[in-house]
C-alpha cells in the first residue's frame, strides 16, 4: 500500500485504528444489509388476500345425509367431510393388524383426533383429502367388499394405490406411510362445522 | 299558464335569494361566509387516531350508501384503527358483509349511473388524486341551486352529479352572487360571480360541529388512500438515523485511509 | 510454501500472478482470472487523486441501477400487466403484500434518483471536458446509456396504468406520427392497437422488465471497459498517465482500492440517507415523482387537466411545446437530445477543464445549466402566456450552447494548464 507514487507511507499509519474503523463500518453495513433484506424476504409471505381466503371455512352439516361425503376447501386443500353411519363406525374395528399406524402416533392430527375414530365424534369425519403419499385426491369407496372381499370401506387413491379405512388410517402395502391428515376443526353451533379453527383459535 | 309560470319563477327566485338569516348563523360571524373558500384548508393529520375513527363511522353512515372503498378490507380497517372485532362487526359492517371482505357499496353500479348520470366514484384513492383540501372544500361548498338536477350545486366541483347528502347535518345554504365586469375579447361583459354564502336553514349540527365532521371524514379518507403511511413515517425515522450513523462511520474510515494521500 | 497432494508429492506451484494463493483460491485462479482482474481493475487500477464531489455520481448511478434491478424484479413478482389488472395490482402491492409499499416507493424514487445522478454525472463531463479525446467513445456509450434509460423510464411509467401513464404514452407515441411518410403506420405498429391499449402495455412490460435492462447492463459494462481503457479524467483535465514513476505508476494516481472504494462508500451513505428521506417521508415529492392524476385509473375518455411527463423529461417537453408546429417541435426535441452526441467534436477548446477555460466557455455552460433547469420547470407548467415566451427564449439559449460551441470554445481566452494535478490533502 505504501509503495506507489502519490501515496506516501503516511506519517503514523495507525493500523489498529484503521482496522477498528474498517471493521466497525463493515459490521454496521452488514447489520444494515440484513435489515434491508427483511422487506424482500417477507414480501413473499402470503398476501392479505391469501390470508383472507385462508380464514376458517364454515359448513352446514345438517344437509349432509348419513353415509354421504361432501368436499369443501380450506387453505387451498380439499376437505372431506363424511357422515358415518353406525354400521360404518362398526367396520372400523377388527383390522388394526393391517394398518401401518393404527394409533396415529406418526400421523398428523389435532389431539382430539388421535383415536381409532380419528375425529371428535363418531358421526362426522373431517379429513384433508390429500393422499399422504404424493398428494392426489383419494376416491371414496365406502361399501364393504367394494374393492376386494375383505375391504371394510374407506378411500382408495388411484395414483399409486394407497388404501385408507373409514377413519383415514392407511393400510399396509400402501405407498403412503401415514394416515390421512385431520385439520383443526370445531362445532361452534349445532349443525355448523368450522374447519380451520378450534379451541386454540384460528389456525 | 304564463302568469303561473312567472309567479312560480318569482317565488323560486325569492326563495333562493331571500336572506333568511337565523340568529345562530349570524352569531357565528357569517357576514361574508365563504368569500375565501378557495383558501380553506383541511388541516388534518392521519396520526390523530380518534379523528380517523370518527371519520370511519361518518363514512359508513353517510357515504357507503353510494361510494365504495374497494381496495380496503374491513379487517384492515379494524386492525389499523384499533377497532375491536365485536364493535367492527356490530356497528360498522353492513349486514351480510364478511369482515375479510372489501368495503363495497350496496348500490348497484348500473343503477347509480342511471340515477346520477355518473356512477359515484370509488373513494379509496381520492385523497391521493385530489388532496385533502380539495375534498374538504368539496364537502363544505354545497349550496342550493334550483336550476340543477339535484337541487344543489358545488363551488369546488361545479355541476357535480352528487346531491347535497350532508345537508341534513350542515343545513341549507344559498349562494349570493355579485355582478362583475370582465373583458372578453376586448369587449366588457357582465358576469355573475360567487360572493358569499348565506344560511337558508339550519342543520342538525352547528357550523363548528359540521366542520369537525367533515375534517374527520377527510382524515379517514386520507388514511384509506394510503393505510401504510403511519408505519412508513415511523420506520423512516429509524432508517434515516441508522444511515446517518453508517455514513459518519464510513467518513471516518475514508479520512483515516486518505491520510496516506499527499 | 509447498502444497502437498494426497500422495504426499509436492503439487505444482501456483502461477506467478496468484503468488501466495493456496488451495481453493489457487484452483479457482488457474481457471478464472480473478486475481488478475481484481489487480488490473481495482487494486492496481490508478485513478487521479484529485477527484472532487462531482466524481461521486458515476458510482452512485451504478448503485441506483442495482437498486432498480432488485426492486423491479420483486415488483414483477406481484404486478399483473394488462389493462384490467395493472392498476389494481399496484394497489394490491401497496396494501396487501407485506412491505409492498416499500418495494414500490423504492422503485419509483429510484427512477427519479437515477436521472438526478445521471444529469449531475453528465454535467461533470461538461465541467472538466471528460468527453474530449481519448474519451469520445466513452461519452458516446454514456449517451447510449442515457437514451436507454429514457426509454426504460418512459415505459416504466406506463405500467401502473394510471391516467397520466395513459395520456403521457398517448402524447409521446403520437409524436412518432410526425415522421414524414411512415409516421401513422409507425405509431400503429408501436401501439399494437388503434389507441394506447392492452397490447401497448404488455409489450412495454416485456421491454421494461427484460429487454432494456439487459441492454442497460451491457452498455454500462461497455462504459466501464471504455473508461478503464483510457483512465479517468480529473478536475484539472491533466492526463495522469503522462507523468509516471520509474515503476510505471502515475505520479498523480492512487489505487482505486482502497482509496476510492472507501470514498465512494461515504457517497453511498449520504445518497441512501436522501433516498430514505424520500421513500419514507415524501415518496411522491409533491407530485413530482408520482403525479397526482396517476392515482386514478387510465381513462381514455378523460384527459388530465395538465398532461406533463415526469420531471426528468420536462426540459425536452418544454422545447417540444415551444414550437407551435407539432412536426417542427418533435424534430427540435429530437435534435435537443441528439446534440449531446456531437459535443466531443463541437468543442474546439485546447483545454479540457473549466478551471482553465475563459469567461466565454464558463458563461455558456452556466447559461446552459440555467436554461436546462428553467426548461424543466416550464415543462411542468401549462403552455400559456408568459410560460410560452420563456420556453422559447430558453430553448434558443439551449441550442445556442451547442451550435455556437465551435465558435466560443475556440475564441475563448484560456489559462495555462498545470503540469501536475492540483491537490490539497483532506
Amino acid at each position: 500500500m505504501a509503495d506507489h507514487a502519490g501515496v506516501a507511507g503516511g506519517d503514523e499509519v495507525d493500523l489498529s485504528r484503521r482496522k477498528f474503523l474498517t471493521r466497525a463500518t463493515v459490521a454496521t453495513g452488514a447489520v444494515g444489509t440484513v435489515f434491508a433484506a427483511i422487506p424482500f424476504i417477507e414480501s413473499w409471505s402470503p398476501s392479505e388476500s391469501a390470508r383472507a381466503a385462508g380464514v376458517p371455512t364454515e359448513l352446514d352439516i345438517s344437509k349432509l345425509e348419513a353415509g354421504q361425503m361432501t368436499i369443501t376447501v380450506w387453505r387451498r386443500s380439499p376437505i372431506y367431510v363424511v357422515r358415518r353411519t353406525p354400521e360404518m363406525v362398526a367396520r372400523l374395528a377388527g383390522h388394526d393388524g393391517e394398518l401401518k399406524d393404527p394409533g396415529s402416533d406418526h400421523s398428523d392430527q389435532p389431539a382430539y383426533a388421535k383415536n381409532p375414530l380419528r375425529s371428535r365424534s363418531a358421526e362426522f369425519l373431517v379429513l384433508v383429502g390429500t393422499c399422504t403419499h404424493l398428494g392426489c385426491l383419494p376416491k371414496q369407496h365406502f361399501a364393504a367388499g367394494e374393492l376386494y372381499p375383505s375391504w371394510p370401506g374407506g378411500f382408495f387413491c388411484p395414483c399409486h394405490g394407497s388404501r385408507f379405512d373409514l377413519a383415514g388410517r392407511v393400510f399396509d402395502g400402501s405407498p403412503a406411510s401415514i394416515n390421512l391428515r385431520v385439520p383443526p376443526y370445531s362445532y361452534p353451533k349445532e349443525h355448523l362445522l368450522l374447519i380451520g379453527a378450534d379451541e386454540k383459535g384460528a389456525a | 299558464m304564463r302568469t303561473e309560470a312567472l309567479l312560480a319563477a318569482v317565488l323560486l327566485a325569492v326563495a333562493a335569494c331571500a336572506p333568511q338569516r337565523l340568529p345562530a348563523a349570524e352569531a357565528e360571524g357569517a357576514a361574508k361566509f365563504g368569500a375565501d373558500w378557495k383558501s380553506w384548508r383541511a388541516d388534518t393529520s392521519v396520526s390523530d387516531l380518534a379523528s380517523v375513527q370518527r371519520g370511519a363511522r361518518n363514512f359508513v353512515s353517510y357515504c357507503l350508501g353510494c361510494h365504495s372503498l374497494k381496495y380496503e378490507r374491513w379487517s384492515r380497517l379494524g386492525a389499523d384503527l384499533k377497532i375491536p372485532r365485536q364493535l367492527l362487526e356490530h356497528d360498522l359492517l353492513p349486514p351480510g358483509a364478511k369482515s375479510t371482505g372489501y368495503i363495497l357499496t350496496s348500490m348497484p353500479a348500473a343503477d347509480a349511473e342511471a340515477w346520477f348520470g355518473k356512477a359515484p366514484p370509488d373513494l379509496s384513492l381520492m385523497v391521493r388524486a385530489r388532496g385533502t383540501d380539495y375534498i374538504y372544500q368539496f364537502l363544505t361548498t354545497f349550496y342550493v341551486d334550483p336550476k340543477s338536477q339535484t337541487g344543489a350545486n358545488n363551488l369546488r366541483l361545479p355541476a357535480t352529479s352528487m346531491p347535497a347528502v350532508l345537508s341534513e347535518l350542515e343545513g341549507l345554504k344559498g349562494a349570493v352572487l355579485r355582478t362583475e365586469t370582465v373583458i372578453v375579447e376586448g369587449k366588457p361583459k357582465s358576469e355573475q360571480v360567487f360572493d358569499h354564502f348565506e344560511t337558508l336553514a339550519p342543520g342538525r349540527m352547528s357550523l363548528a360541529e359540521y366542520d369537525g365532521f367533515v375534517r374527520d371524514t377527510v382524515n379517514f379518507l386520507d388514511y384509506v388512500s394510503e393505510p401504510t403511511q403511519i408505519e412508513r413515517r415511523q420506520l423512516g425515522v429509524w432508517v434515516v438515523l441508522f444511515l446517518l450513523v453508517f455514513s459518519w462511520l464510513a467518513w471516518l474510515v475514508k479520512r483515516e485511509y486518505w491520510k496516506d494521500v499527499h | 510454501m509447498t502444497v502437498k497432494t494426497a500422495t504426499g508429492a509436492a503439487a505444482p506451484m501456483p502461477k506467478a500472478g496468484a503468488a501466495g494463493r493456496q488451495g481453493f483460491w489457487a484452483w479457482l485462479n488457474k481457471r478464472l482470472p480473478i486475481d488478475q482482474f481484481m489487480a488490473s481493475q481495482v487494486t492496481e487500477y490508478y485513478a487521479p487523486k484529485n477527484f472532487n464531489v462531482w466524481y461521486y455520481f458515476g458510482s452512485l448511478a451504478l448503485v441506483v441501477l442495482v437498486l432498480q434491478l432488485v426492486s423491479g424484479i420483486y415488483l414483477a413478482m406481484f404486478y399483473k400487466p394488462g389493462e384490467t389488472t395493472a392498476f389494481d395490482s399496484v394497489q394490491f402491492i401497496m396494501r396487501e403484500i407485506d412491505w409492498g409499499w416499500f418495494l414500490r416507493y423504492l422503485h419509483s424514487s429510484g427512477a427519479s434518483f437515477f436521472f438526478i445522478m445521471v444529469y449531475l454525472h453528465m454535467f461533470r463531463a461538461f465541467l472538466y471536458g471528460s468527453y474530449k479525446p481519448p474519451r469520445e467513445l466513452l461519452w458516446l456509450i454514456g449517451m447510449l446509456v442515457y437514451l436507454a434509460l429514457m426509454a426504460e423510464a418512459f415505459m416504466g411509467y406506463v405500467l401502473p396504468w394510471g391516467n397520466m401513464s395513459f395520456w403521457g404514452a398517448q402524447v409521446i407515441i403520437n409524436l412518432f406520427g410526425t415522421i414524414p411518410g411512415i409516421g401513422p403506420d409507425l405509431v400503429l405498429w408501436i401501439r399494437g392497437d388503434y389507441g394506447i391499449a392492452d397490447a401497448t402495455l404488455n409489450r412495454f412490460f416485456s421491454l421494461h422488465v427484460a429487454a432494456v435492462p439487459l441492454a442497460l447492463l451491457g452498455l454500462v459494462a461497455l462504459h466501464l471497459v471504455a473508461l478503464h481503457e483510457v483512465g479517468s479524467n480529473n478536475p484539472d483535465g491533466v492526463e495522469i498517465k503522462e507523468k509516471v514513476a520509474a515503476n510505471g505508476r502515475p505520479l498523480d494516481g492512487i489505487p482505486f482500492h482502497p482509496y476510492y472504494t472507501v470514498k465512494d462508500l461515504v457517497g453511498v451513505g449520504v445518497f441512501l440517507v436522501l433516498l430514505a428521506i424520500t421513500v419514507f417521508f415524501v415518496p411522491t415529492v409533491g407530485g413530482l415523482f408520482i403525479e397526482a392524476p396517476n392515482w386514478e385509473p387510465a381513462n381514455p375518455m378523460s384527459t388530465p387537466e395538465h398532461i406533463a411527463p415526469v420531471w426528468y423529461f420536462t426540459p425536452y417537453y418544454a422545447i417540444l411545446r415551444a414550437v407551435p408546429d407539432q412536426r417542427m417541435g418533435a424534430l427540435l426535441m429530437l435534435i435537443a437530445v441528439m446534440a449531446f452526441l456531437f459535443v466531443p467534436w463541437l468543442d474546439r477548446s485546447p483545454v479540457k477543464s473549466m478551471r482553465y477555460r475563459g469567461w466565454m466557455s464558463r458563461s455558456a455552460l452556466a447559461i446552459f445549466a440555467v436554461s436546462f433547469i428553467a426548461l424543466g420547470y416550464l415543462g411542468l407548467q401549462p403552455a400559456e402566456g408568459l410560460y410560452v415566451i420563456l420556453a422559447r427564449i430558453f430553448s434558443a439559449l439551449y441550442f445556442a450552447f451547442f451550435f455556437l460551441m465551435p465558435l466560443y470554445s475556440s475564441l475563448d481566452p484560456v489559462k495555462p494548464v498545470p503540469e501536475r494535478v492540483v491537490y490539497h490533502a483532506h
